[in-house]
């Protein structure tokens, strides 16, 4: 590769590579990013790799492995251009078929296409798709196009043209008065105002200044960091560079958690690639601006994705949070002035500089400006990565994109900012999604994360959930957090399991106020609001488990039975023989009774009783049946008939 | 170093830019309680009953007086009804590790807070952090330290380093306001003297 | 006991070495200490205290503080049992549950024989797929107590 030394060679370069690139020949994307590979499409790159080479189109068609396409749910995912059709969960066997069907003949296969739930259509283009569809996906879009290893593919799609511009057409306070216009605002969880952290970096006195990319993406649930770091790593760096040039760093971290090794290893390949054209390192672009970063990986801990946690890790220690009331933008990374922006944040970048504030400010509210990118999981449909205007309606989210709740059940709440935000009820679904939104419903947009859940969730065990995560999670230094989550631990356990007591809600709001406010970070001053914003809108809930000791989503194990309705019991032996308990008494036209003293509740029989006849239930707050005698256990033969 | 003026609970209070809050009170003889803090040592952030309300620019907030740096017309209180509910609270979590340590049973009765509020825990260090700070701060010599995180924290002595440094030392005893540290001494003790294990005891 | 990975002194000096003995990359070295020897010995931990300078207290801080390090060896196979979000909404706990029992382990432990190493992990963020039960880099989704039985028992 040759070093690209100005804007004027970048813009050669780019021609060059766009020169060699047929618009019309066929191209096979096909997802690659880690769900998708968990899915098999390692399996089916490889089908496709061979077959090609059988059919002798080599030369033909390209085959391009990308980064996640975001629907994660119908992978793995096949996108054939320049037609754009869309195939879905395809396995190594459809292959062949793909090949010699649409690539040479051009006829569509119907069966791997989407099929539209509501109106049995089906659909042949990716983008009409609803859930592609009802997204804005400026940020996330470029996915499926790219791959990342290649940073000629990013190139031809525009890549870095936003820092040839930064760097020669503009002074480092244009750069930030441009970032502060888009009021961009961080996308990690605090939703902190982008510009202004800049402006406060760009300002200090100091010669040593760090940019940092947090990637440790701790949130469960929560994976669009990781798919974006996979799928289009430029873009990230490109808005890094872009932003230490505003602030004037010359020293960048992109610290990635291990448990993301797709993405460590795309992130690396990335920047020896950006190294080699020259868009790192010393006079990028011919500009006189110098710029390095290292990738530090993250070793497993909730807590280091804090700022000042992730920097104490960087600089090689524990990665605990520290007591610090001078904000980290003055004073961070080895006391210097740090700005700290996640994943997405950094991606934002170089389209605002490309397109200018004035274009990005179109999209969103008045307080959130941009698009988010959420994580849509759980009891949903359509599981996968939307990216969405700020403002798009919580419903639309759910039902036009999501698809809606899966086994016809009813939306109950969903979840997000991970383990430090709350749950949103029912009745709020229009909730017009934006940072302010959410935190006047007692939740926070926090990075993303969607966790949808239905009727048959408790939310007494998902808080419970929750602080069990924070327990483990929490740097344990200071008390109000360490011993108050210990003990909001107990109290909601003993709740779950029938021995919760009166005074048990209260005593959880005093834990949790005591939490907030004087708590060391932001772990600990966050921790209370599953807590509280499940108390606010399903009190009800814990009331049944406490008073009634009665768990109504028939979750909790401990408040729980499984029953066999003697009416609805064909004996039919399914449940009898997959009882790992083998606590299921019965026989052949013997109607079978669960024997409760041997009971695990794993709910197996629940899962394996035949829908037709749906005779195990679950029973609490009120004491099992007891069983029919003998005699009525018997199944006549003309009982059946009859 | 210029002067500063602020006020702590009402009075006009003369301090040394640099300074944090708890040292200007300290310097002007106003109580503000302390479990983690020692003059010696860097100012660690964690027991938080140092927590003192201030107000700056219209902004009232909690804060830790023992990292919180003094400014001019900074206006504190040391006592107030957030505050109080707060120490309350957090004496109560520790009682509930250490029912019988003296320094918090003093605080416990200024505050009014039950030792028995909470379920009992069976490990009764608190984490004030004294003796793992002392150790490596002013007698560098790093014998014990911290383990894990969250609630499964605890503190833990390196087996060859303590047998060589520790008995002749034990400056740290007296800081331990529980009597965990000596505990924890004495049962590395016991186990070097059969096997010098180190770290989380392997599996059985 | 079982194998006790031989620990090689010069191999630890050259991972030191790679990160230019830098104390800040202390976490890195770890890490890749780890990933070669499926633990961190004792040994190797006083080494890299002696290279780099720093006090071995720090370093068992660490090593103790993140779940990527184990103290002790792990198992041949190694057992990841998603507990994200999702994947607990979705059934999760019972998994895990059943996968205690068979193989008579907690999280965090290995079994006698050295076969299976249980660990429960946060997010592998395959959400589509939960709940998932990941051995030896393998994912296996849609997971349900009844499954996990045969699925371990193709392990030795």
């Amino acid at each position: 590769m040759v070093r690209i030394k100005s804007p004027a060679e970048l813009e050669e370069l780019r021609k060059g590579i766009l020169s060699k690139r047929d618009p019309n020949k066929p191209c096979i994307t096909l997802c690659s990013g880690s769900a998708c590979l968990a899915s098999g499409s390692g399996e089916v790159a490889a089908s496709l790799e061979e077959e090609i080479k059988k059919q002798g189109l080599r030369d033909e068609v390209d085959v391009r492995k990308t980064g996640c396409h975001g629907f994660c749910e119908r992978g793995p995912i096949i996108v054939i251009h320049p037609e754009e059709i869309g195939y879905f969960q395809i396995e190594p066997k459809a292959v062949p078929e793909i090949v010699s069907q649409t690539i040479k003949e051009k006829k569509v296969i119907e069966r791997l296409l989407y099929t539209d739930p509501s109106t049995n259509e089906k659909i042949i283009h990716e983008s009409e798709i609803p859930f592609y569809k009802n997204q804005e996906r400026l940020v996330f879009g470029s996915n499926g196009s790219i791959d990342p290893t290649s940073i000629d593919d990013y190139l031809a799609i525009g890549g870095y043209s936003a820092l040839a511009k930064a760097l020669s057409g503009m002074t480092p306070e244009q750069v930030l008065k441009e970032v502060k216009k888009s009021n961009l605002r961080g996308r990690g969880g605090g939703g902190f105002p982008t510009g202004r952290k800049w402006e406060g970096s760009r300002n200090a006195p100091d010669e040593i200044k760090y940019v940092i990319v947090n990637a440790d993406e701790g949130d469960p649930g929560a994976y669009m960091n990781r798919s974006t770091l996979e799928g289009n790593p430029h873009s990230v760096l490109e808005g890094l560079i872009i932003g230490a040039y505003a602030i004037g760093a010359h020293e960048g971290y992109i610290y990635v958690r291990q448990e993301y090794p797709l993405a460590v290893e795309n992130v690396g390949i990335a920047i020896k690639q950006a190294e080699e054209y020259g868009f790192l390192g010393k006079n990028i672009l011919g500009s006189g601006f110098d710029f390095t970063v290292k990738v530090h990986q993250g070793a497993g801990a909730f807590v280091s994705g804090e700022s000042t946690a992730l920097m104490t890790a960087l600089e090689g220690r524990v990665g605990e949070p520290r007591p610090k009331y001078i904000r980290s933008n003055i004073k961070g990374l080895w006391n210097r002035p740090s700005v700290l922006n996640n994943v997405e944040t950094w991606a934002n970048v170089p389209l605002i500089i490309n397109k200018g504030a004035g274009w990005f400010i179109q999209f969103g509210t008045e307080g959130s400006k941009g698009t988010k990118i959420f994580s849509l999981v759980g009891k949903i449909n359509n599981t996968g990565l939307v990216e969405v205007p700020m403002g798009t309606p919580l419903k639309d989210i759910i039902y036009k994109i999501g698809g809606g709740i899966p086994g016809g059940k009813r939306f109950k709440a969903v979840q997000t900012g991970g383990p430090s935000g709350g749950c949103i009820p029912a009745e709020l679904l229009d909730l017009e999604v934006d940072f302010d939104e959410l935190t006047k419903a007692g939740s926070m947009m926090g990075s993303g994360g969607m966790i949808v859940m239905d009727e048959d969730t408790c939310m007494v065990d998902v808080v419970r959930y929750f602080i069990n995560f924070l327990t483990d999670e929490s740097g344990g230094k200071c008390v109000p957090c360490r011993e108050g989550l210990r003990q909001m631990y107990k109290i909601l356990t003993n709740i779950t399991e029938g021995k919760g007591r009166e005074g048990d809600i209260e005593l959880l709001e005093e834990l949790s106020e005591t939490a907030i406010e004087a708590s060391l970070c932001a772990l600990g001053k966050s921790a209370p609001n599953p807590i509280l914003s499940t108390i606010r809108y399903f009190r009800d809930e814990y009331e049944a488990h406490i008073k009634e000791k009665k768990c109504p989503a028939l979750s909790c194990k401990e408040l729980i039975s499984y029953y066999i309705d003697p009416d609805k019991c064909q004996a039919c032996m399914i449940c009898l023989r997959k009882c790992p308990a083998e606590a299921i008494d019965g026989g052949k036209k013997k109607i079978h009774i669960i024997d409760q003293e041997k009971c695990t509740k794993c709910g197996t029989c629940f899962e394996a009783c035949p829908p037709r006849f749906g005779a195990v239930q679950k029973i609490s707050g009120e004491p099992v049946p007891l069983p029919i005698p003998e005699e009525a256990r018997i199944i006549a033969r003309e009982n059946k008939e009859r | 170093m210029s002067e500063i003026i602020l006020q702590i609970d009402g009075r006009e209070v003369k301090a040394r830019e640099g300074m944090t809050i708890l040292e200007a009170a300290q310097g002007a003889g106003i109580f503000i309680p302390t479990l983690c803090h020692h003059e010696k040592l860097e100012p660690y952030g964690a027991c938080r009953i140092c927590i003192v309300e201030v107000k700056v620019g219209g902004w009232t907030r909690l804060v830790v007086s023992c990292v919180y740096l003094a400014e001019e017309n900074l206006v504190v209180r040391t006592r107030s009804e957030k505050v109080d509910r707060n120490r309350k609270t957090i004496l109560e979590l520790l009682l509930a590790h250490a029912p019988d340590s003296p320094k918090l049973q003093d605080l416990a009765q200024e505050y009014g807070a039950d030792k028995d509020r909470f379920e009992k825990v069976a490990s009764f260090c608190i984490h004030c952090g004294l003796c793992v700070r002392y150790c490596a701060e002013v007698k560098k010599k790093n014998a014990v330290g911290f383990v894990d995180r969250g609630i499964r924290k605890e503190i833990s002595f390196i087996p060859e380093i303590a047998s060589k440094e520790c008995w002749d030392c034990k400056e740290c005893f007296p800081l331990c306001p529980t009597s965990a540290l000596q505990a924890a001494y004495v049962l590395t003790e016991a186990l070097t003297s059969s096997s010098p294990s180190f770290g989380p005891a392997l599996e059985e | 006991m079982g194998k006790e990975a031989a620990m090689d002194t010069d191999r630890i000096d050259q991972i030191i070495d790679k990160h230019q003995g830098e104390a800040s990359s202390l976490i890195q070295i770890l890490l890749e200490i780890q990933s070669e020897h499926h633990w961190l010995p004792k040994e190797a931990l006083e080494r890299v205290s002696e290279k780099l300078q720093v006090p071995l207290t720090r370093i068992q801080h660490i090593a103790t503080f993140y779940k990527a390090f184990s103290l002790v060896p792990k198992g041949r196979h190694e057992i990841h049992i998603c507990m994200g979000t999702a994947c607990h909404v979705r059934g999760a706990p019972r998994v895990l549950d059943t996968v205690q029992d068979l193989t008579g382990i907690k999280p965090g432990e290995t079994d006698l024989d050295l076969k299976f190493s249980l660990e429960t992990v946060n997010c592998l963020g395959c959400c589509a797929l939960g709940p998932v039960m990941e051995v030896d880099g393998k994912y296996h989704g849609k997971m349900v107590p009844a499954k996990t039985g045969d699925i371990l028992k193709n392990y030795d």
